[in-house]
């Protein structure tokens, strides 16, 4: 570990702080419905939309028609994906002649788009038309990050709304994410990724002869404008197989940085809106700071592991820390940095091989996902995971001085908690449910790249990076099989929405409620207390059900290794 | 619930249209006309020929070249489609090894690779990155420190004095970015180019 290392997280951490309060504000506005700067431009935009899809934008919906809406929208995003996948072959905008993909491989890849997910056995550049690219991945990029946002919308209203029976409009809600938020800052953000060396074109794959005299086939597309909001959208699902790993997807030093502060720009401000929304803003910073503890004490594990090297390099006399599947210009730190920020938020996008990190620097991004990704998390989804864990933190509270609990004026009773339980033990029954079928299942475990304790990771990520709706792999398991097509989907399907109506639930009962003011005897939110107690009970909800997966593999694989086992 | 069918639809064939067709077809044909030698891949031409892109890797074999980072890059097997062999730096298939920290394979190609490079240059500690993978199989960087290993060997190769190689390597080694972002680093490409138009002098 070095100085300009920590500069670098410590700078990171500091813009990110920085730019919470004006996004939050800003989005605060959007979502209000008030005038932006934008809306010279947008709002005839906008109007023409509602007036074509017959939306009435004034009519709000209940939580139970909100989810719906989301519901049949999504059924719709699949079979876009669905069809333009299968049918490549026959559109345009496919000059490397890329045939009809699969079947089981399209039904998993249009799952993992449409849920946020963004997994990929699909293989970029060797797979995907740029029509596939643009219409299939690009838009639902947008699109399942826009109802994120709109349902932890939702999900806010139900805590800053008393006695209302609606929780706003789906579509509406949808609508102006994509325009006002997304769009805006894609745009810019394209045209500064280009900049950097990002290609955007629709030519052929360029064939160039080596220095050697070798032919090298160098695989183009609009990689920038899908990059974007691959990253703002916290989806993760790379243009290229090596995702953001790929010198054309992210080429410098200031595109990688840029592209993790784009991961957690939204779901930081998030906490700021909710902040507004509820009408203190500490509240916001109260559960940023949650996230802040569980972020940095992540980042400092990881980055101890990967500069500190394996037994196998000491061996050798390799100095450097670990730099197997990792790229020069970004070297120990920013790989480090990355592999947190993209697992903490539900991106999934790498910068460097996860399955190559060390075992227990791969095994912070593993934990990241297994609680719940509210470490700032997918855009939305970050915060109304969050919510639901301190809906737990403070009924604990509640429990221990024998009062009925209350968050920002909200009385917690039974509903709220029941299920908030119910969409968090969707994780584990996902997660070590399908692993365990995983490790014992033939055919799946013929999937393994690494034996020994490796092997057992490869397949527990996999599945926790489904459940987890992150995308990011330990990518030596070979994924695209019949049965990882078909169990990754079920787990991102269940992992999505299992945990979207609970939430939904909680946001229509919590609408109905009166607000009460806070007493004498009101559990302060704001405080360095609420932070423990909440950090509390994500690491202890988290280390129950997880521990012993976590001892199988990373643990035990770290052991291993420094006792000279090798695979 | 049916009035939510309409939207359903309607709004989302609009909504992909924005976002699929009308944004990147849009942000194509600015980027073009502001950037357009990075819209196309930062090509770089010799001749009037494409040797290659100034952000992508390729293979350097040759003593008379520095080499690159190795790469796990795969293609598919000509005579078995089904399975696939070794292509280092296939721009048109990125990926890594993904190798584990207590791979067996990774710990004998290792020490292969660094009993090679020890009896190349006895000199200089080898250097991490020129033994180990990249995680897209197509780094265009070594650090500074694999490229000055190197010097003795295309020294050699070459027939040219090393000072002017290393001279050569400091020319062409990037900085971090503010001294902060990023890590110092090496152009494989760019230096192998410079290094032809010095040996044609």
């Amino acid at each position: 570990m070095t100085m300009v290392g920590w500069l670098q997280i410590i700078l990171f951490c500091v813009i990110i702080v920085a730019l919470t309060k004006p996004l939050g504000w800003y989005m605060t506005r959007v979502f209000g419905g008030e005038r932006t700067f934008l809306s010279p431009v947008l709002r005839p935009i906008e109007a023409g939309v509602y007036w074509v899809s017959g939306v009435d934008e004034k009519r709000e919906q209940h939580w139970l028609t909100y989810t719906v809406a989301m519901l049949l929208f999504h059924v719709g995003g699949f079979l876009v994906i669905y069809g333009v996948m299968r049918l490549q072959a026959v559109l345009p905008f496919n000059p490397a002649g890329q045939g009809a993909v699969a079947e089981d491989l399209s039904f998993n890849t249009a799952m993992s788009f449409i849920t946020n997910t963004n997994w990929q056995n699909y293989g970029g550049e060797s797979t995907l038309s740029y029509l596939t690219q643009m219409v299939g991945l690009t838009h639902q990029n947008f699109l399942s990050a826009a109802t994120g946002i709109a349902l932890a919308m939702a999900l806010i209203r139900g805590f800053s709304r008393a006695s209302m029976r609606t929780v706003g409009n789906f579509w509406v809600d949808v609508t102006r994410c994509t325009l006002y938020v997304l769009l805006p800052i894609c745009v810019v953000y394209t045209l500064f990724l280009v900049w950097q060396g990002m290609p955007q074109t629709l030519g052929d794959y360029v064939e160039a002869t080596t220095l050697e005299g070798a032919k090298q086939t160098i695989a183009v597309g609009p990689v920038a404008s899908q990059v974007a909001i691959k990253m703002l959208g916290t989806n993760g699902g790379g243009f290229f197989n090596a995702n953001a790993a790929h010198p054309f997807e992210n080429p410098t030093a200031l595109s990688n940085f840029v592209q993790m502060l784009s991961i957690f720009l939204i779901g930081a401000a998030m906490t700021n809106v909710f902040g507004r929304m509820v009408g203190n803003q500490r509240q916001g910073w109260a559960i940023l700071s949650v996230m802040g503890v569980l972020f940095i004490a992540g980042v400092a594990v990881t980055y101890w592991a990967e500069a500190g090297g394996t037994s196998t390099l000491h061996a050798l006399g390799l100095t450097g820390g670990n730099m197997e599947g990792k790229e020069v210009r970004f070297g120990i730190v920013a790989s480090s940095l990355f592999a947190v920020v993209t697992t903490a938020a539900s991106c999934g996008a790498v910068n460097a091989m996860h399955d190559s990190f060390t075992a227990l620097g791969g095994m912070i991004p593993l934990i990241n996902i297994e609680l719940g990704e509210i470490i700032v998390g997918g855009v939305g989804a970050g915060m109304y995971g969050m919510l639901l864990f301190v809906i737990l933190a403070i009924f604990v509270a509640g429990l221990m001085v024998g009062r009925t609990p209350e968050y920002v004026g909200k009385k917690i009773e039974a509903r709220e908690v029941k299920m908030a339980m119910l969409a968090i033990l969707v994780l584990p029954l996902m997660i070590l449910g399908w692993t365990a079928v995983g490790v014992v299942y033939p055919a799946a475990v013929a999937s393994m790249a690494n034996a020994g304790p490796h092997g057992f990771t490869e397949v527990l990520y996999a599945f926790t990076s489904a459940t987890g709706n992150n995308g990011s792999a330990f990518a030596g398991l070979t994924g695209n099989t019949f049965f990882y097509n078909l169990t990754l989907a079920s787990a991102m399907f269940v992992g999505r929405f299992f945990m979207i109506v609970p939430a939904m639930a909680i946001a229509g009962s919590l609408a109905e409620k009166k607000s009460i003011p806070p007493s004498m005897g009101t559990f302060p939110t704001t405080g360095g207390l609420f932070v423990g107690l909440v950090v509390g009970v994500i690491l202890i909800m988290g280390g129950l059900t997880f521990f012993p997966a976590l001892a199988l593999g990373p643990i035990v694989e770290h052991l291993a290794m420094n006792a000279g086992n090798l695979f | 619930m049916l009035r939510e069918i309409r939207p359903a639809i309607v709004l989302l064939l609009v909504l992909t249209a924005i976002t699929g067709l009308a944004y990147p077809l849009a942000m194509t044909a600015i980027a073009g006309a502001i950037f357009p030698a990075q819209a196309q891949g930062s090509l770089i031409e010799k001749d009037g020929k494409v040797v290659g892109s100034a952000l992508i890797g390729q293979e350097f074999k040759d003593d008379k070249y520095f080499h690159g980072r190795l790469s796990a890059t795969l293609a598919p097997d000509p005579n078995d489609s089904t399975k696939t062999v070794s292509a280092p730096y296939n721009a048109a298939n990125s990926g890594g090894s993904n190798l584990g920290p207590t791979s067996k394979a990774l710990a004998d190609r290792l020490k292969e690779d660094v009993d090679k490079l020890r009896a190349e240059n006895p000199n200089q500690p080898v250097p991490v990155d020129l033994v180990t993978t990249s995680a897209s199989g197509l780094d265009p960087n070594i650090s500074p420190e694999a490229a000055q290993f190197q010097v003795p060997r295309v020294a050699k190769a070459r027939n040219l004095p090393e000072d002017q190689l290393k001279q050569l390597v400091a020319a062409n080694t990037e900085g971090r970015l503010l001294g902060l972002l990023g890590e110092p680093r090496v152009n494989v490409l760019a230096l192998n180019l410079a290094l032809d138009r010095a040996a044609a002098k």
